[in-house]
């Protein structure tokens, strides 16, 4: 067992609530495997923290597979670390080496307010959602399915919209904290589909206002949300709801 | 926790009923339904329900009953409702729309859900279950849920295990966080709209009985630690299922059975919680540093060939084992099905050749799950487009390419058929308390079907609790209750008390550590082969554990933050006595059936043996108080249409 077995400095980021200052804490880990993922590293670290009577580090997860989106972490300076298309709960410790350093941090936006540690306030993600993210259809009065053909392309693109876990790395990677990618990604779904059509243009204005509303900043194509969202939205998303914007306010 | 004492259930064991309206089985829900009694749409608003859980039971109800026009109050942990744990499912939702027309119809749906529960379930629930399927999918596809489609764009199917028609829809692998955000988007509408208030980040930690009946409950802020308490005309609960208890599973860390089991110790009977699904096919067990289980889809069955190497002392790499050293057991011994067969049979055989010691891995307990034949005969572009997120998954975890080599699986404990005890209506033993979705244990008897939980969370949360929780309405007087109520100010006081508790005990041992250990102990005796020895052991040692975490266990951090050790702390309090209830409810059923195996109950082949004369029914316990053993009620199951035989799949 002890064969490949190392080390980690940990450097991560400690804040007892919104409102106190935070600093990076330096903590030693041993007996790292390759084979454990970074939250079971964490894990550990707590129950060590804990029998050493330190507060635990605050940090959340749920599905620890990449579909919740619970999880978020800048790991080493990258929204959910160094692999591409992975969620932080994907990340195994065999991509670090002995004695490296690991630097942890929280999701950071002005929008997102730090409530401990590691865990950071993402409702406003809800309520552009709430907004207009849905088709108006009560219970009980939906059509025969099949009587809504859609062309496989159109129900494949939409899929890849509709992948989005809302992990907010997008606005904690963009240099103005902009939730384009994020919200892009729900208007590109329902533009791709005949569902929904109707409301189109009363979806896009709301979902964007509410979106300036809540404090993110504007998109100005740097491309760093595509590069850590783990579900791989594309960017080309954005360029869509700016056209179905301009469709609806012109 | 917060040993309550009961106030209204019965001491003598007594039959308990389902309520199920008699007449042909395809018109007891449609003729209930019109029986019914309605809220007037102006009085609506004036009801108060809570709904506990945000998953696909709790967020289409919550949805469905905000565009009646109820007040709603909507509460989940997750600090989103779309991140419920429905969000994981992978593989699909089964409807009886015979889009394939391959012999499929809601008879046949109904048929194999209660062959597949072994003859465990309630058929009325059943019946109604298939019938509702078809809505589900016309619900969903209308709120832009991207389903998988043909070219013609109608929509697609797949198979799933247990059955021999098409009738699995799905989303590349994300058909659970699909529909859960097609849920989530109605939720949302009604957030919008202002019929529906939600509460994330707010767990519910116990139920608040005015006069014997369900009238709000106490919650805790998990951001701030706030404790507070709601009060409304009735409370649905669809707070999932309980895995979690073994430690290890394929669930979401936080899924817990905290609501039901705190709605038990208030009366609420909880129904058959020995029934546990242990699924196939799951990466196997790597050190003690793991946290969960990764399950991989059982639609990988459908192109993936299970086998072992025959001679026990194998030692060649898979690719180099020829044909005739390799024992593809499930196709051997169930030749009909093959590697399709029902879950509950394919872990079994899977720990049968691992017990024989054919197993594979540096364990010796795992098998391979083998794609080369796929492979040569679709082609890798084919496999990996059915498959290619698994197969990345699989990969990142066991740094093993499963396009090279075949993959290495074992069962895991997945899905609790066993739940809080509901009617017809889906009302517990306390009126007013509606128990929705994986919480209640109510459709899938001894062992669900692939692809049918996630039918069950939607045809609950969309189509059943929504009119049987307006009929509740309508047909009983409310009388004004709020928080003011004395009962409110008592039961906050019990959480109050408990979770200071736990905060003073200061001992030596971490949560994780009794939590680790119960899971231990589950996995080994409880878990998928029982013998009475073992089980009572379990209760023993389980008991031991439980004083023990009262004595030393060390919860840090305070009251008023967040504090995630403290959350987990009363979840694993209460594992540690449905643990012991789980126990208890295995020895008390002498019989196998679906995934209860009890070693003491099978065939000389090793096939698991029902006993319907003394076990046809349902085992509902009552909360007896802290120093007594719970009671068993029993609800007499009855088969008018799909007679019990044997449940052969060979
Ligand atoms: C990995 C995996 C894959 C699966 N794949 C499939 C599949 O392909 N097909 C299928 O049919 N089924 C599948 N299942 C099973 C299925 O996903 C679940 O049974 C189903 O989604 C449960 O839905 P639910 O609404 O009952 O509960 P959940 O989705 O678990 O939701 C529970 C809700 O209750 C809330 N909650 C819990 N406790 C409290 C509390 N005390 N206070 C407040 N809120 C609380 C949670 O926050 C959450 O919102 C899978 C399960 C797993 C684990
Ligand atoms: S777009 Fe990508 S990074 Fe942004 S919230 Fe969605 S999944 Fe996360
Ligand atoms: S914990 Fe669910 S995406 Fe990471």
């Amino acid at each position: 067992m002890a064969g490949n077995e190392f080390s980690v400095k940990l450097l991560i980021w400690r804040q007892s609530g919104p409102a106190q200052p935070g600093e990076l804490a330096s903590y030693t880990m041993d007996n790292v495997l390759p084979e454990m993922s970074l939250l079971e590293m964490l894990d550990l670290l707590n129950e060590k923290l804990t029998a050493e009577g330190i507060d635990p580090v605050a940090f959340d997860s749920d599905c620890r597979e990449g579909i919740c989106g619970t999880c978020g972490l800048v790991i080493n300076g990258i929204a959910h670390g160094p692999h591409s298309g992975a969620a932080t709960c994907e990340v195994r410790m065999r991509s670090f080496s002995d004695g490296e350093t690991i630097v942890i941090e929280p999701f950071r936006a002005a929008s997102f307010p730090v409530i401990k540690d590691l865990v950071v306030d993402r409702a406003a993600f809800d309520r552009i959602m709430q907004a207009g993210g849905y088709v108006s259809i009560n219970t009980g009065s939906a059509p025969e399915a099949n009587s809504i053909p859609v062309p496989r392309p159109h129900a494949e693109s939409a899929m890849d919209a509709a992948a989005c876990i809302g992990c907010a790395a997008c606005v904690a990677a963009c240099p103005n904290a902009s939730a384009s990618l994020f919200t892009s990604a729900k208007i590109s779904q329902y533009a791709q589909l005949p569902q929904g059509r109707a409301e189109a243009k009363r979806r896009v204005v709301r979902m964007v206002d509410a979106m300036d509303e809540e404090g993110f900043g504007n998109c100005s194509n740097h491309g760093e949300c595509e590069a850590v969202c783990p579900k791989e939205i594309s960017i080309f998303n954005i360029g869509r709801m700016r056209r179905e914007y301009l469709k609806a306010v012109l | 926790m917060n040993d309550v004492t009961v106030q209204s259930a019965s001491a003598a064991p007594g039959p308990l009923k389902s309520g199920a309206p008699d007449g042909p089985i395809e018109d007891r829900w449609d003729n209930y339904k019109a029986s019914m009694k309605l809220v007037a749409p102006a009085n609506r608003r004036k009801h108060k329900i809570i709904v506990v859980g945000t998953g696909l039971a709790g967020g289409s109800a919550a949805a469905t009953l905000g565009e009646m026009g109820y007040n709603v109050q909507s509460f989940c942990i997750s600090d989103s409702p779309r991140r419920a744990h429905s969000v994981a499912a992978q593989g699909g939702i089964n409807a009886a729309k015979n889009y394939q027309n391959d012999g499929d119809s809601i008879y046949r749906l109904f048929y194999d859900t209660v062959k597949g529960g072994d003859f465990r379930a309630r058929e009325s629930n059943v019946y109604r279950l298939a019938q509702c399927s078809v809505n589900i999918i016309d619900q969903c596809v209308a709120q832009g849920v991207p389903f998988a489609r043909e070219y013609g764009g109608t929509l697609a199917n797949r198979s799933f295990g247990g059955v021999q028609v098409q009738r699995t829809f799905y989303a590349r692998g994300q058909t659970g966080q699909q529909l859960l955000l097609g849920a989530y988007s109605a939720l949302v509408r009604q957030i919008d709209a202002g019929t529906v208030t939600m509460h994330a980040h707010h767990e519910m930690l116990d139920l608040v009985m005015v006069d014997g009946v369900a009238r709000g409950i106490v919650t805790r802020n998990l951001n701030t630690g706030e404790i507070q308490t709601h009060a409304a005309d009735a409370v649905l609960l669809c707070t999932g299922g309980y895995s979690p208890v073994f430690f290890l599973s394929t669930n979401a860390v936080n899924c817990n059975a905290t609501a039901g089991w705190r709605c038990y110790k208030r009366g609420a009977h909880f129904a058959n919680p020995c029934y546990t699904q242990i699924h196939p096919t799951c990466i196997p067990q790597g050190g003690d540093y793991q946290s969960k289980l990764t399950l991989m889809s059982e639609s990988l069955r459908n192109d993936g060939r299970v086998w072992v190497p025959r001679k026990t002392d194998e030692t060649r790499p898979p690719q180099q084992i020829p044909e005739d050293d390799r024992w593809y057991y499930l196709e051997e011994i169930y030749p009909a099905f093959g590697n399709l067969v029902p879950r509950d049979i394919a872990s079994r055989a899977a720990k049968m050749v691992c017990d024989k010691g054919h197993g594979v891995g540096s364990s010796g307990f795992a098998v391979y799950l083998d794609f080369a034949e796929a492979i040569g005969r679709l082609g890798k572009d084919t496999v990996a487009s059915r498959y290619g997120n698994l197969f990345d998954m699989y990969r990142e975890i066991s740094d093993e390419d499963p396009y090279s080599t075949p993959m290495r699986i074992y069962p895991a404990p997945h899905y609790t058929m066993g739940g809080v005890w509901v009617d017809y209506d889906l009302m517990s033993t306390i009126p007013g308390l509606f128990v929705a979705g994986e919480a209640n244990f109510s459709d899938h008897g001894a062992n669900r079907l692939g692809a049918s939980a996630l039918m069950q969370g939607l045809a609950d949360g969309y189509f059943v609790a929504p009119a049987t929780a307006s009929n509740y309405l309508a047909s009983n007087k409310m009388d004004d209750v709020t928080t003011d109520a004395p009962e409110f100010a008592a039961a906050e006081a019990g959480v109050r008390d408990d979770v200071n508790r736990l905060l003073n005990i200061n001992g030596k041992r971490t949560v994780r550590e009794f939590w680790w250990e119960l899971g231990r102990v589950m996995w080994d005796k409880v878990g998928m082969a029982r013998n009475a020895a073992g089980l009572e052991s379990a209760i023993s040692e389980i008991q031991g554990l439980k004083e023990e975490f009262w004595t030393d266990v060390n919860v840090p951090g305070s009251q008023d933050e967040w504090n995630k050790t403290l959350e987990t702390a009363g979840r694993v309090a209460d594992f540690l006595e449905l643990g012991e209830l789980m126990a208890r409810d295995a020895l008390e059923r002498n019989e196998s059936c679906g995934g209860h195996f009890r070693e003491e109950s099978q065939s000389q082949e090793g096939e698991a043996m029902r006993d319907d004369d003394n076990y046809s029914h349902v085992s509902a316990w009552e909360y007896r108080g802290p120093d007594q053993p719970p009671t068993m009620h029993k609800e007499a199951l009855d088969f008018d249409y799909v007679k019990p035989g044997t449940r052969s799949y060979k």
